[in-house]
């Protein structure tokens, strides 16, 4: 295979090897186009997506109102919720759920796995991604690793309920510890184990098509912001996910072979001494958070690399310091796997240890803040183009912001003390890996649609949706703030506890605003079925933008750029002329 | 459309930071003596991070009202911003490590006061046993000594929780077993949490404290409350179906009535 590293040119077709494939199958479900694939990553998010948002509302209706019946519910779970109350055990199944899906399903599969796999190896003028059927293989894995989730909620024992954080022994020790402890829980360790082997080709490959496959001028430094976001975000998913499924196995291996690796002696459950010695509930807690942690940057990267890309067009002027933002990138991927103490500062672990990973989470803020200020900074002498991709890019930052600094408290474990385990954490992971990760997604879709479809989306529809979404978060995770201030617990069903009862108008403010904010989604997803059938047919350059996708057609032909693989003569970042064109395109002949 | 993200960012942070600054919902007083600090901590932390979140949105803000561009309008050339990134990177880096360093040196002396540092000396002792879902403390009794714990001995329907077994065990004969963790006031405590069967966490918003059971570990917790009254102390860590309703009270009695309590309670074996 020839090697394509920049300045040498690829030989095409022998990089990948595959002819446009003819039988329907082979083209739109088989494939092994690397465009393909990343729309079905993309379509799987939304479903999950869809899946994940409608257990919120389940959850939220229930907090606000625990005694009334959602409609239609006790029909669907007759067990978990008959006549549509449902029960504390169905509470935690629906919560363990969303938290599963929309964290592996949809924040690290749409923007990481769906964008990266479309745009990557156009971004880097390749004609497809350096393991295609490697990369078909990831993507069949990712989508069984999906359904094994969620059919954990059609077994006989139930749904899992121990949280997407799955601590052990709770979540090792089998049907004792009450309902959601059988299948479903090994299930929940399976799927998760699958999805770590899709994700771990997946970044290699991401990782293999950037370095190797890079057409003619397309050095390291001239790579797109996102690609450059993508390529980091692999380096820390082929490490985190590398523990998560060794984890997941040894979870497994607990649960059904009898092993002790997080069941220490000595435990009584239900009034039966258990079978188990020497393992220890802690190990589960370091190695989940050695890949939680990192998980955080994996689903939060991948978006600051949209926003880099996507800010400098409409603001019709270069990012600012972008090899700053790319040292800033490279220091949190170095720095996300030094934090992942701060999750237990209470768990019993040393207290020393504490301060030692108090530092680096604080330190870890540093280039998170050079990033928001080189955005800011970017606006300043701007001219700003007011598209809804570019609405939902400096949403982005807004929510990212007010996220962000909400850690300085969870970060510090004399304050922790009080906050860890209230709605205050819940507000601060939805703000800064939920929320700005969304935001990030929206932008990406106006943004590259045209591209991925070849027809423009609703401007008008987008714009709404950008409005009341982003009115809609701040009224849903702002308020979180102050319940866990008030020493609201998470993950609770309800709120018996005296203290708490006065907290439950706050909570029904909440719902509402939930359940508006998700309707709302529905324009989205509208403009988006309209606009792949009706919209406006899409020219090759709708934003002017710069990179190489925007040189070829929308969509691109099948090898990406029609048999002429670019040569890359500029940088990503070239906007701010004088003149009737303000920019120059990468592959602009010299 | 700029002029409308400008207003709508502005009115979003300044009607957060002000619910945050009127403490319309806020931590409840603080009885012990450890957490005034904690909550000293968590208000300059409130402060600073308040005025870097309200400076953050209203620049935000700011640039994007002042550089958008209108429908129609004379097109002008971009500037570049004055000075390029470095600025920008001393301004985070100096603001943001300065305040790191102040919380880290402030925080961890904090910190250490409730978890580094041992319990003072003639601290009353009990024994914490976090279960599904309920916890159960233990006083030693007259003789001041625990009896040993005997996880094959432990059964809820005997009401055994601590696997006791007083028939061979004399030290176990006079041990106190209640459902309601009852302290004296002033009097430094010290806990022994103990896990039956998965991780549990002790929590009381008032006591400003918090510390997981972690099942094959006894680890110890300590504070002073300063306040007689009844609170609520409650599991902050995922059990099981039972999780939100998995709570005891905490009384703090006075001196007096903490003897006389202690007392009954041992009449009563």
């Amino acid at each position: 295979m020839a090697q394509g590293k920049g300045g040498r040119a690829v030989t095409h077709g022998a990089a990948t090897g595959h002819a446009p494939a003819q039988s329907f199958l082979r083209r739109h479900v088989f494939s092994v186009d690397h465009k393909v694939i990343g729309r079905q990553y993309l379509d799987l998010a939304l479903v999950a997506v869809v899946t994940g948002m409608v257990l919120s509302w389940i959850m939220r209706f229930h907090l606000g109102w625990p005694e009334t019946p959602v409609p239609g519910l006790g029909k669907l779970a007759p067990t978990g919720a008959a006549g549509g109350v449902i029960t504390p055990e169905f509470y935690l199944a629906l919560m363990t759920m969303h938290g599963t899906i929309m964290v592996f399903f949809v924040l690290t599969t749409a923007p990481f796995a769906g964008f990266g796999n479309f745009f990557l190896p156009i971004h880097v003028g390749a004609e497809d991604m350096a393991f295609p059927r490697i990369n078909m293989t990831s993507f069949w894995v990712t989508l069984a690793a999906f359904l094994v989730l969620v059919s954990a909620f059609f077994v006989g024992d139930g749904p899992p309920l121990s949280g997407w954080t799955a601590y052990a022994p709770l979540s090792a020790v089998g049907k004792d510890a009450g309902p959601g402890q059988g299948v479903g829980q090994t299930l929940w360790a399976v799927s998760i184990a699958m999805f770590c082997v899709a994700q771990l080709l997946g970044s290699l490959n991401f990782i293999a098509t950037t370095l190797d496959l890079r057409t003619r001028g397309m050095s390291l430094a001239r790579l797109p912001f996102a690609t450059w976001a993508w390529f980091i975000t692999s380096v820390i998913g082929l490490v985190a996910f590398a523990v998560l499924m060794p984890a997941c196995i040894l979870l497994i291996l607990d649960r059904v072979a009898g092993t002790s690796f997080f069941i220490p002696a000595g435990l009584v459950i239900s009034d039966r001494l258990q079978p188990h010695a020497g393992g220890s509930p802690l190990l589960w807690q370091h190695l989940f958070w050695f890949f939680g942690h990192p998980e955080v940057y994996i689903a939060i990267l991948p978006g600051f690399g949209i926003v880099s890309q996507i800010l400098p067009v409409f603001a019709r002027k270069p990012l600012l310091g972008p090899r700053v933002f790319i040292v800033c990138l490279i220091a949190i991927a170095f720095l996300s796997y030094t934090v992942w103490g701060h999750h237990m500062f209470l768990s019993g672990m040393n207290p020393v240890s504490a301060t030692l990973f108090s530092v680096p989470t604080l330190v870890i803020t540093i280039p998170a803040t050079i990033i928001c200020l080189l955005w800011i900074g970017t606006l300043y002498g701007a001219r700003l183009r007011f598209t809804t991709a570019a609405l939902f890019a400096l949403g982005f930052v807004s929510v990212f912001v007010s996220g962000g600094i909400s850690g300085f408290f969870l970060a510090q474990p004399s304050t922790d003390i009080y906050l860890h385990g209230t709605y205050f954490v819940v507000a601060h992971f939805h703000f800064v890996m939920g929320v700005a990760a969304m935001f990030g997604i929206f932008a990406g879709t106006y943004f590259w649609f045209p591209k991925m479809f070849g027809r423009m989306m609703n401007e008008t529809l987008g714009k709404w949706h950008f409005w009341l979404t982003f009115i809609g978060v701040y009224c849903v995770f702002m308020p979180m703030h102050y319940l866990g201030l008030a020493g609201n617990v998470r993950r609770y069903s309800a709120f018996t506890d005296d203290y708490l009862q006065p907290l439950i108008p706050l909570h029904r403010f909440i719902t509402i605003a939930a359940l508006f904010t998700g309707a709302v989604q529905l324009i989205f997803l509208f403009n988006l079925i309209r606009s792949r059938l009706r919209g406006p047919v899409a020219p090759a350059n709708p934003w002017e933008a710069t990179t190489l996708e925007w040189s070829t057609s929308s969509p691109p032909p099948h090898d990406n750029f029609g048999g002429h693989p670019p040569v890359v003569t500029h940088g990503p970042n070239e906007f701010g002329g004088v003149g009737p064109q303000d920019y120059v395109m990468q592959a602009e002949p010299r | 459309m700029g002029r409308l993200f400008a207003v709508v960012v502005t009115l979003i942070a300044l009607a957060s930071a002000t619910i945050f600054a009127l403490h319309i919902w806020w931590l409840p007083p603080d009885i012990s003596t450890h957490g005034a600090r904690i909550d000293r901590q968590l208000n300059e932390t409130m402060v600073v991070a308040g005025v870097l979140f309200v400076l953050g949105q209203l620049a935000l803000a700011f640039f994007v009202w002042r550089f958008s561009t209108r429908e129609g309008g004379p097109s002008r050339p971009s500037r570049a911003f004055p000075g390029g990134p470095t600025p920008l990177v001393v301004l985070a880096t100096v603001l943001v490590g300065v305040e790191i360093l102040v919380l880290t040196f402030v925080g961890s002396k904090v910190w250490a006061d409730v978890y580094q540092t041992p319990p003072a000396p003639g601290a009353l002792q009990i024994e914490v046993v976090g279960e599904q879902f309920a916890f159960y403390f233990r006083y030693a009794g007259a003789d001041g000594k625990f009896g040993a714990m005997h996880p094959e001995l432990m059964n809820d329907a005997t009401q055994n929780f601590f696997g006791l077994d007083p028939a061979n065990d004399t030290t176990a004969r006079d041990d106190i077993v209640v459902g309601s963790l009852v302290i004296p006031v002033n009097q430094p405590v010290v806990l022994r949490l103990h896990a039956k069967d998965v991780n549990h966490s002790f929590y009381v918003p008032e006591l400003r404290i918090q510390q997981d059971f972690v099942p094959g570990m006894v680890i110890p917790l300590h504070f002073t409350a300063t306040k007689p009254g009844k609170y609520e102390l409650v599991c902050t860590q995922l059990c099981g179906l039972g999780h939100y309703n998995m709570r005891a009270y905490v009384e703090v009695k006075t001196r007096p009535e903490f003897d006389q309590w202690l007392k009954e309670r041992a009449a009563e074996l």
